[in-house]
Protein backbone atom coordinates (compact mmCIF):
# COMPACT_ATOMS: atom_id res chain seq x y z
CA UNK A 1 0.00 0.00 0.00
CA UNK A 2 2.59 2.33 0.94
CA UNK A 3 5.10 1.79 -1.93
CA UNK A 4 1.61 2.53 -4.36
CA UNK A 5 0.38 5.72 -2.29
CA UNK A 6 4.84 6.52 -2.56
CA UNK A 7 4.81 6.14 -6.52
CA UNK A 8 1.64 7.94 -6.92
CA UNK A 9 2.86 11.22 -4.85
CA UNK A 10 6.11 10.98 -6.74
CA UNK A 11 4.25 10.79 -9.94
CA UNK A 12 1.67 14.14 -9.26
CA UNK A 13 5.43 15.97 -7.61
CA UNK A 14 6.93 15.23 -11.20
CA UNK A 15 3.90 16.67 -13.25
CA UNK A 16 3.85 19.60 -11.04
CA UNK A 17 7.22 20.10 -11.88
CA UNK A 18 6.83 19.89 -15.44
CA UNK A 19 3.44 22.08 -15.35
CA UNK A 20 5.44 24.72 -13.33
CA UNK A 21 8.73 24.09 -15.47
CA UNK A 22 6.04 25.04 -18.50
CA UNK A 23 4.22 27.37 -17.71
CA UNK A 24 7.24 29.38 -16.10
CA UNK A 25 9.01 28.91 -19.74
CA UNK A 26 5.46 30.38 -21.23
CA UNK A 27 5.76 33.52 -19.31
CA UNK A 28 9.92 34.51 -19.97
CA UNK A 29 8.78 33.72 -23.92
CA UNK A 30 5.98 35.94 -23.57
CA UNK A 31 8.42 38.32 -21.90
CA UNK A 32 11.15 37.89 -24.27
CA UNK A 33 9.10 38.58 -27.54
CA UNK A 34 7.39 41.84 -25.79
CA UNK A 35 10.92 43.19 -25.73
CA UNK A 36 11.78 41.75 -28.99
CA UNK A 37 9.82 42.42 -30.39
CA UNK A 38 9.47 38.62 -31.16
CA UNK A 39 6.44 37.38 -32.89
CA UNK A 40 7.92 33.70 -33.85
CA UNK A 41 8.18 33.23 -30.40
CA UNK A 42 5.09 35.08 -29.44
CA UNK A 43 3.11 32.48 -31.83
CA UNK A 44 5.20 29.62 -30.06
CA UNK A 45 3.86 30.94 -26.75
CA UNK A 46 0.25 30.92 -28.22
CA UNK A 47 0.32 27.71 -29.64
CA UNK A 48 1.78 25.99 -26.47
CA UNK A 49 -1.52 27.52 -24.37
CA UNK A 50 -2.72 24.52 -25.53
CA UNK A 51 -0.36 22.00 -23.82
CA UNK A 52 -0.90 23.98 -20.54
CA UNK A 53 -4.53 23.23 -20.48
CA UNK A 54 -4.17 19.71 -21.28
CA UNK A 55 -1.88 19.43 -18.32
CA UNK A 56 -4.36 21.23 -16.30
CA UNK A 57 -6.63 18.55 -16.84
CA UNK A 58 -4.08 15.57 -16.77
CA UNK A 59 -3.27 16.64 -13.10
CA UNK A 60 -6.45 17.57 -12.11
CA UNK A 61 -7.71 13.88 -13.23
CA UNK A 62 -4.73 12.27 -11.97
CA UNK A 63 -4.96 14.26 -7.79
CA UNK A 64 -9.14 13.20 -7.98
CA UNK A 65 -7.99 9.44 -9.00
CA UNK A 66 -5.27 9.67 -6.29
CA UNK A 67 -7.92 10.80 -3.33
CA UNK A 68 -10.37 8.30 -4.90
CA UNK A 69 -8.04 5.13 -4.51
CA UNK A 70 -6.01 6.34 -1.59
CA UNK A 71 -8.28 7.88 0.95
CA UNK A 72 -5.28 10.56 1.85
CA UNK A 73 -4.86 12.14 5.11
CA UNK A 74 -3.04 14.11 7.15
CA UNK A 75 0.14 15.81 5.18
CA UNK A 76 -0.85 12.89 2.06
CA UNK A 77 -4.17 15.32 1.98
CA UNK A 78 -2.55 18.57 2.37
CA UNK A 79 -0.15 17.31 -1.02
CA UNK A 80 -3.38 16.56 -3.33
CA UNK A 81 -5.22 19.82 -2.16
CA UNK A 82 -2.81 22.01 -2.59
CA UNK A 83 -1.32 20.46 -5.77
CA UNK A 84 -4.93 20.87 -6.92
CA UNK A 85 -4.85 24.62 -6.21
CA UNK A 86 -1.45 24.99 -7.23
CA UNK A 87 -2.29 23.21 -10.53
CA UNK A 88 -5.21 25.79 -11.15
CA UNK A 89 -3.55 29.26 -10.05
CA UNK A 90 -0.29 27.88 -12.67
CA UNK A 91 -2.79 27.06 -15.63
CA UNK A 92 -4.03 31.20 -14.92
CA UNK A 93 -0.69 32.33 -14.95
CA UNK A 94 -0.17 30.45 -18.29
CA UNK A 95 -3.48 31.96 -19.95
CA UNK A 96 -1.66 35.78 -18.80
CA UNK A 97 1.27 34.49 -20.88
CA UNK A 98 -0.89 33.80 -23.62
CA UNK A 99 -2.66 36.62 -23.53
CA UNK A 100 0.85 39.00 -23.39
CA UNK A 101 2.10 36.56 -26.40
CA UNK A 102 -1.40 37.27 -28.18
CA UNK A 103 -0.84 41.45 -27.77
CA UNK A 104 3.06 41.01 -29.54
CA UNK A 105 1.73 39.28 -32.41
CA UNK A 106 -1.49 41.77 -33.26
CA UNK A 107 0.88 44.98 -32.20
CA UNK A 108 2.76 46.84 -34.49
CA UNK A 109 5.41 48.35 -32.15
CA UNK A 110 7.63 51.40 -33.01
CA UNK A 111 11.21 51.58 -32.09
CA UNK A 112 9.88 54.29 -29.79
CA UNK A 113 7.93 51.78 -28.02
CA UNK A 114 11.00 50.98 -26.30
CA UNK A 115 11.64 53.86 -24.58
CA UNK A 116 7.60 54.01 -23.33
CA UNK A 117 8.67 50.49 -21.73
CA UNK A 118 11.29 51.82 -19.60
CA UNK A 119 9.19 54.20 -18.89
CA UNK A 120 6.91 52.26 -17.30
CA UNK A 121 9.44 49.78 -15.74
CA UNK A 122 8.40 46.91 -17.77
CA UNK A 123 11.62 44.84 -17.44
CA UNK A 124 11.67 45.42 -13.56
CA UNK A 125 7.92 44.32 -13.45
CA UNK A 126 8.17 41.15 -15.27
CA UNK A 127 11.49 40.49 -13.65
CA UNK A 128 10.13 40.56 -10.83
CA UNK A 129 7.20 38.34 -10.98
CA UNK A 130 9.63 35.53 -13.26
CA UNK A 131 11.94 35.45 -10.11
CA UNK A 132 8.82 35.10 -7.59
CA UNK A 133 7.42 32.35 -9.91
CA UNK A 134 10.93 30.83 -9.45
CA UNK A 135 11.45 31.68 -5.71
CA UNK A 136 8.02 29.79 -5.16
CA UNK A 137 9.30 27.34 -7.22
CA UNK A 138 11.83 26.46 -5.16
CA UNK A 139 10.75 26.68 -2.15
CA UNK A 140 8.22 23.89 -2.82
CA UNK A 141 11.24 21.58 -4.00
CA UNK A 142 12.94 22.59 -1.12
CA UNK A 143 10.16 22.47 1.42
CA UNK A 144 11.39 25.88 2.81
CA UNK A 145 8.76 27.45 4.47
CA UNK A 146 11.14 30.86 4.93
CA UNK A 147 11.88 30.91 1.07
CA UNK A 148 7.74 30.78 0.37
CA UNK A 149 7.46 33.72 2.73
CA UNK A 150 9.74 35.39 1.02
CA UNK A 151 7.64 35.80 -1.84
CA UNK A 152 5.08 37.78 -0.38
CA UNK A 153 7.09 41.23 -0.24
CA UNK A 154 7.74 41.16 -3.75
CA UNK A 155 4.15 41.40 -4.54
CA UNK A 156 4.22 45.01 -3.08
CA UNK A 157 6.72 45.86 -5.92
CA UNK A 158 4.42 44.45 -8.31
CA UNK A 159 1.60 46.62 -7.21
CA UNK A 160 3.75 49.99 -6.60
CA UNK A 161 5.22 49.38 -10.53
CA UNK A 162 1.24 48.86 -11.65
CA UNK A 163 0.19 51.86 -9.94
CA UNK A 164 3.25 54.07 -11.56
CA UNK A 165 2.34 53.00 -14.94
CA UNK A 166 -0.61 53.63 -14.84
CA UNK A 167 -0.09 57.36 -14.50
CA UNK A 168 2.63 56.96 -16.87
CA UNK A 169 0.31 55.78 -19.49
CA UNK A 170 -2.27 58.19 -19.17
CA UNK A 171 0.15 60.86 -19.30
CA UNK A 172 1.87 59.34 -22.96
CA UNK A 173 -1.82 58.74 -24.28
CA UNK A 174 -2.17 62.68 -23.88
CA UNK A 175 0.60 63.19 -25.31
CA UNK A 176 0.70 61.02 -28.09
CA UNK A 177 -3.10 60.54 -29.38
CA UNK A 178 -2.16 57.77 -31.55
CA UNK A 179 -1.07 55.41 -29.68
CA UNK A 180 -4.21 55.76 -27.09
CA UNK A 181 -4.72 51.82 -28.29
CA UNK A 182 -1.54 50.63 -27.46
CA UNK A 183 -1.37 52.43 -24.07
CA UNK A 184 -4.60 51.07 -23.31
CA UNK A 185 -3.28 46.90 -24.08
CA UNK A 186 -0.06 47.95 -21.98
CA UNK A 187 -2.29 48.62 -18.88
CA UNK A 188 -4.03 45.33 -19.53
CA UNK A 189 -0.25 43.75 -19.68
CA UNK A 190 0.55 45.37 -16.64
CA UNK A 191 -2.85 44.36 -14.71
CA UNK A 192 -2.11 40.70 -15.93
CA UNK A 193 1.48 40.91 -14.41
CA UNK A 194 0.46 42.29 -11.07
CA UNK A 195 -2.46 39.40 -11.13
CA UNK A 196 0.56 37.11 -12.01
CA UNK A 197 1.70 38.18 -8.60
CA UNK A 198 -1.44 37.58 -7.11
CA UNK A 199 -1.60 33.70 -8.38
CA UNK A 200 2.09 33.37 -7.18
CA UNK A 201 0.84 34.37 -3.59
CA UNK A 202 -1.55 31.70 -4.00
CA UNK A 203 1.37 29.26 -5.21
CA UNK A 204 3.44 30.47 -1.88
CA UNK A 205 0.24 29.95 0.39
CA UNK A 206 -0.78 26.61 -0.73
CA UNK A 207 3.36 25.44 -0.86
CA UNK A 208 3.22 26.56 2.82
CA UNK A 209 0.11 25.08 3.43
CA UNK A 210 1.39 21.56 2.33
CA UNK A 211 4.12 21.83 4.57
CA UNK A 212 2.96 23.21 7.72
CA UNK A 213 -1.06 22.86 7.53
CA UNK A 214 -0.52 26.50 8.04
CA UNK A 215 -3.46 28.25 6.27
CA UNK A 216 -2.65 31.93 5.32
CA UNK A 217 -5.62 32.62 2.86
CA UNK A 218 -7.11 36.00 3.07
CA UNK A 219 -4.90 36.47 6.64
CA UNK A 220 -1.88 38.10 5.36
CA UNK A 221 -3.17 41.79 5.02
CA UNK A 222 -4.42 41.35 9.03
CA UNK A 223 -3.15 43.91 10.85
CA UNK A 224 -0.39 42.37 13.14
CA UNK A 225 -1.41 41.66 16.55
CA UNK A 226 -0.64 44.23 19.25
CA UNK A 227 2.22 43.65 21.83
CA UNK A 228 0.24 43.34 25.22
CA UNK A 229 0.90 46.74 27.69
CA UNK B 1 -18.82 16.18 31.92
CA UNK B 2 -16.33 13.40 31.54
CA UNK B 3 -17.52 10.09 31.66
CA UNK B 4 -14.24 8.11 31.83
CA UNK B 5 -11.21 8.73 32.87
CA UNK B 6 -7.71 6.95 33.03
CA UNK B 7 -5.20 8.32 35.26
CA UNK B 8 -1.15 6.52 35.22
CA UNK B 9 -2.63 3.45 33.94
CA UNK B 10 -0.27 0.77 33.80
CA UNK B 11 -0.73 -3.05 32.94
CA UNK B 12 0.62 -6.18 32.70
CA UNK B 13 -0.11 -9.79 31.33
CA UNK B 14 2.74 -11.47 33.86
CA UNK B 15 6.11 -9.87 33.04
CA UNK B 16 4.58 -8.53 29.95
CA UNK B 17 4.33 -4.83 29.76
CA UNK B 18 1.06 -3.71 27.82
CA UNK B 19 0.10 -0.64 28.86
CA UNK B 20 2.60 1.86 29.52
CA UNK B 21 1.39 5.40 31.55
CA UNK B 22 -2.24 5.93 29.90
CA UNK B 23 -3.64 9.22 30.98
CA UNK B 24 -7.33 10.27 28.93
CA UNK B 25 -10.38 11.83 29.59
CA UNK B 26 -13.30 10.57 27.34
CA UNK B 27 -16.64 13.23 27.26
CA UNK B 28 -19.85 11.84 28.10
CA UNK B 29 -21.88 10.52 25.00
CA UNK B 30 -18.47 10.95 22.52
CA UNK B 31 -17.74 8.52 20.18
CA UNK B 32 -13.29 7.95 21.08
CA UNK B 33 -11.80 5.64 18.38
CA UNK B 34 -8.93 3.67 19.39
CA UNK B 35 -6.69 3.03 16.40
CA UNK B 36 -3.18 1.74 16.46
CA UNK B 37 -1.22 -1.30 15.09
CA UNK B 38 -1.91 -5.02 16.27
CA UNK B 39 -0.41 -5.33 19.75
CA UNK B 40 -0.86 -2.08 20.38
CA UNK B 41 -2.70 -2.16 23.85
CA UNK B 42 -6.09 -0.67 22.28
CA UNK B 43 -8.03 -3.95 23.10
CA UNK B 44 -6.30 -3.92 26.40
CA UNK B 45 -7.01 -0.85 27.62
CA UNK B 46 -11.09 -1.02 26.02
CA UNK B 47 -11.36 -4.23 28.08
CA UNK B 48 -10.53 -2.17 31.09
CA UNK B 49 -13.35 -0.22 31.10
CA UNK B 50 -15.08 -3.56 31.88
CA UNK B 51 -12.71 -5.25 33.73
CA UNK B 52 -12.55 -8.20 31.05
CA UNK B 53 -9.03 -8.61 31.53
CA UNK B 54 -9.35 -9.27 35.05
CA UNK B 55 -9.51 -13.35 34.56
CA UNK B 56 -7.04 -13.75 32.74
CA UNK B 57 -3.96 -15.26 34.73
CA UNK B 58 -1.25 -12.91 35.81
CA UNK B 59 -2.95 -9.69 34.55
CA UNK B 60 -2.16 -6.78 36.91
CA UNK B 61 -3.18 -2.91 36.48
CA UNK B 62 -1.70 -0.10 38.05
CA UNK B 63 -4.07 3.34 38.42
CA UNK B 64 -6.84 4.27 38.53
CA UNK B 65 -9.78 3.75 36.00
CA UNK B 66 -12.91 5.93 36.76
CA UNK B 67 -16.48 5.71 35.16
CA UNK B 68 -18.54 8.53 36.95
CA UNK B 69 -16.14 9.59 39.10
CA UNK B 70 -15.83 6.20 40.78
CA UNK B 71 -13.32 4.13 40.41
CA UNK B 72 -13.72 1.09 38.89
CA UNK B 73 -11.16 -1.17 40.31
CA UNK B 74 -11.60 -0.14 43.89
CA UNK B 75 -12.42 -3.29 46.44
CA UNK B 76 -15.93 -3.73 46.74
CA UNK B 77 -16.75 -3.05 43.36
CA UNK B 78 -19.59 -4.94 41.68
CA UNK B 79 -18.43 -6.46 38.47
CA UNK B 80 -22.28 -7.63 37.45
CA UNK B 81 -23.46 -4.22 37.91
CA UNK B 82 -20.37 -2.44 36.32
CA UNK B 83 -21.15 -4.54 32.73
CA UNK B 84 -24.70 -3.39 32.77
CA UNK B 85 -23.68 -0.12 32.87
CA UNK B 86 -20.91 -0.72 30.50
CA UNK B 87 -21.90 -3.29 26.81
CA UNK B 88 -19.42 -4.52 24.64
CA UNK B 89 -20.05 -5.83 21.36
CA UNK B 90 -16.85 -7.78 19.81
CA UNK B 91 -15.53 -8.17 16.61
CA UNK B 92 -17.24 -11.42 15.47
CA UNK B 93 -20.88 -11.31 15.96
CA UNK B 94 -21.88 -13.74 18.84
CA UNK B 95 -25.72 -14.36 18.97
CA UNK B 96 -26.47 -16.70 21.71
CA UNK B 97 -28.57 -19.88 20.57
CA UNK B 98 -31.33 -18.59 21.38
CA UNK B 99 -34.69 -16.84 19.23
CA UNK B 100 -33.98 -13.06 18.12
CA UNK B 101 -36.28 -12.25 20.67
CA UNK B 102 -34.37 -13.70 24.00
CA UNK B 103 -31.32 -12.71 22.68
CA UNK B 104 -32.05 -9.14 23.09
CA UNK B 105 -34.16 -9.95 26.29
CA UNK B 106 -31.66 -11.81 27.81
CA UNK B 107 -30.07 -9.15 29.76
CA UNK B 108 -33.21 -7.90 30.64
CA UNK B 109 -34.01 -11.65 32.17
CA UNK B 110 -30.84 -12.23 33.65
CA UNK B 111 -31.35 -9.05 35.87
CA UNK B 112 -34.49 -9.98 37.46
CA UNK B 113 -37.25 -8.28 35.20
CA UNK B 114 -40.07 -10.80 34.66
CA UNK B 115 -42.79 -8.02 33.44
CA UNK B 116 -43.39 -9.77 30.05
CA UNK B 117 -44.96 -6.16 28.26
CA UNK B 118 -41.84 -4.42 29.49
CA UNK B 119 -39.51 -6.86 27.96
CA UNK B 120 -41.52 -6.72 25.08
CA UNK B 121 -41.56 -3.03 24.95
CA UNK B 122 -38.03 -2.96 25.51
CA UNK B 123 -37.09 -5.53 23.39
CA UNK B 124 -38.31 -3.33 20.39
CA UNK B 125 -36.83 -0.19 21.36
CA UNK B 126 -33.39 -1.88 21.46
CA UNK B 127 -33.95 -3.46 17.61
CA UNK B 128 -35.03 -0.08 16.56
CA UNK B 129 -32.15 1.42 17.96
CA UNK B 130 -30.12 -0.74 16.11
CA UNK B 131 -31.77 -0.23 13.29
CA UNK B 132 -33.36 -3.60 12.99
CA UNK B 133 -36.41 -4.04 13.84
CA UNK B 134 -38.03 -3.55 10.56
CA UNK B 135 -36.02 -6.25 9.16
CA UNK B 136 -37.04 -8.73 11.91
CA UNK B 137 -40.03 -7.83 13.48
CA UNK B 138 -41.86 -10.28 11.67
CA UNK B 139 -39.29 -13.50 12.41
CA UNK B 140 -38.42 -13.01 16.69
CA UNK B 141 -38.73 -16.34 17.52
CA UNK B 142 -36.86 -17.54 14.57
CA UNK B 143 -32.89 -18.69 15.63
CA UNK B 144 -30.75 -15.48 15.50
CA UNK B 145 -28.18 -17.63 13.37
CA UNK B 146 -30.81 -17.55 10.80
CA UNK B 147 -29.36 -13.56 10.40
CA UNK B 148 -26.81 -12.88 7.98
CA UNK B 149 -23.38 -11.57 9.82
CA UNK B 150 -24.23 -7.76 9.47
CA UNK B 151 -27.88 -8.64 11.35
CA UNK B 152 -26.54 -10.61 13.45
CA UNK B 153 -23.87 -7.78 14.93
CA UNK B 154 -26.64 -5.35 15.19
CA UNK B 155 -28.90 -7.94 17.22
CA UNK B 156 -25.31 -8.20 19.31
CA UNK B 157 -25.70 -4.28 19.60
CA UNK B 158 -29.34 -4.38 20.13
CA UNK B 159 -28.20 -7.11 22.96
CA UNK B 160 -25.99 -4.28 23.99
CA UNK B 161 -28.87 -1.60 24.31
CA UNK B 162 -31.90 -3.57 25.57
CA UNK B 163 -30.19 -2.88 29.10
CA UNK B 164 -29.28 0.89 28.32
CA UNK B 165 -26.03 0.82 29.26
CA UNK B 166 -24.17 4.81 29.75
CA UNK B 167 -21.06 3.23 28.22
CA UNK B 168 -21.03 0.95 24.86
CA UNK B 169 -17.31 -0.59 24.12
CA UNK B 170 -17.04 -1.83 20.51
CA UNK B 171 -13.85 -4.20 19.62
CA UNK B 172 -13.51 -3.80 15.94
CA UNK B 173 -17.19 -4.27 15.66
CA UNK B 174 -17.31 -4.00 11.09
CA UNK B 175 -14.37 -5.57 10.92
CA UNK B 176 -16.01 -9.22 9.50
CA UNK B 177 -18.68 -7.44 7.70
CA UNK B 178 -19.42 -6.27 4.10
CA UNK B 179 -19.37 -2.89 3.50
CA UNK B 180 -23.19 -2.17 3.27
CA UNK B 181 -23.51 -3.43 6.81
CA UNK B 182 -20.49 -1.77 7.57
CA UNK B 183 -22.13 1.58 6.83
CA UNK B 184 -25.37 0.25 9.03
CA UNK B 185 -23.62 -0.51 12.04
CA UNK B 186 -21.33 2.86 11.77
CA UNK B 187 -24.74 4.97 11.05
CA UNK B 188 -25.85 3.22 14.57
CA UNK B 189 -22.75 4.26 16.13
CA UNK B 190 -23.58 7.78 15.25
CA UNK B 191 -27.51 7.41 16.30
CA UNK B 192 -26.39 5.90 19.65
CA UNK B 193 -23.85 8.42 20.69
CA UNK B 194 -26.77 10.59 21.64
CA UNK B 195 -27.96 8.31 24.26
CA UNK B 196 -24.62 6.54 25.50
CA UNK B 197 -20.76 7.22 25.61
CA UNK B 198 -19.37 4.82 22.48
CA UNK B 199 -15.79 3.35 23.10
CA UNK B 200 -14.42 1.87 19.57
CA UNK B 201 -11.33 0.19 18.36
CA UNK B 202 -10.86 0.29 14.73
CA UNK B 203 -8.58 -1.02 12.23
CA UNK B 204 -9.88 1.22 9.48
CA UNK B 205 -8.66 4.50 9.55
CA UNK B 206 -11.42 5.90 7.45
CA UNK B 207 -13.94 4.27 10.32
CA UNK B 208 -12.16 5.83 13.02
CA UNK B 209 -12.53 9.39 10.89
CA UNK B 210 -16.06 8.90 9.63
CA UNK B 211 -18.03 7.67 13.13
CA UNK B 212 -15.53 9.49 16.11
CA UNK B 213 -15.23 12.60 17.76
CA UNK B 214 -11.87 12.19 19.24
CA UNK B 215 -9.33 9.70 18.10
CA UNK B 216 -6.11 8.24 20.30
CA UNK B 217 -3.17 6.57 18.72
CA UNK B 218 -1.53 3.79 20.41
CA UNK B 219 1.83 2.27 19.24
CA UNK B 220 4.13 -0.28 21.95
CA UNK B 221 1.63 0.61 24.55
CA UNK B 222 1.68 3.70 24.72
CA UNK B 223 -0.83 6.44 23.76
CA UNK B 224 0.99 8.78 21.46
CA UNK B 225 -1.84 10.96 21.00
CA UNK B 226 -5.30 11.96 21.58
CA UNK B 227 -7.19 14.75 20.08
CA UNK B 228 -10.02 15.52 18.43
CA UNK B 229 -10.22 13.41 15.31
CA UNK B 230 -10.81 16.30 12.26
CA UNK B 231 -6.92 17.59 14.13
CA UNK B 232 -5.39 13.06 14.31
CA UNK B 233 -6.53 12.89 10.79
CA UNK B 234 -5.58 16.70 9.02
CA UNK B 235 -2.34 17.77 10.94
CA UNK B 236 -1.39 15.37 13.87
CA UNK B 237 1.10 16.43 16.37
CA UNK B 238 3.16 13.66 16.43
CA UNK B 239 5.31 12.34 13.69
CA UNK B 240 4.87 8.40 14.37
CA UNK B 241 0.74 9.51 14.36
CA UNK B 242 0.97 11.44 10.52
CA UNK B 243 3.22 7.99 9.81
CA UNK B 244 1.13 5.16 11.14
CA UNK B 245 -2.79 7.08 9.47
CA UNK B 246 -0.65 7.52 6.12
CA UNK B 247 0.38 3.69 6.27
CA UNK B 248 3.91 4.06 6.65
CA UNK B 249 4.52 2.30 9.28
CA UNK B 250 2.51 -0.09 11.46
Amino acid sequence: MVKFVENELISIKKEIHDMWTLVYEQLDNAYKSLLGPDVALAELVAAREKRVNAFELKIDSDIEDFIALYNPVAVDLRFALAMLKINNNLERIGDYADSIARFVIRTEFKPEDRELFEQLKLSQMYETALAMLKTTFESLEQQDIAQAKSVFEFDETLDSINDQAISVLVDYATRHPESVRLCIELAGVFRKLERTGDHINNLAEETIFYIDAEVLKHRRTAAPAQPEA
Amino acid sequence: MNKIEAKNVDFYYGTFHALKGINITIPNNEVVAFIGPSGCGKSTFLRLFNRMNDLIPGARLTGQVLIDGQDIYEKGVDVDVLRRGVGMVFQRPNPFPKSIFENVAYGLRVNGIKDKDFIRQRVEEALTSAALWNEVKDKLKESAYALSGGQQQRLCIARAMAVQPSVLLMDEPASALDPISTAKIEELICELSSQTTIVIVTHSMQQAARVSNKTAFFYLGEMVEYGETKKIFTNPEKEATQNYITGRFG
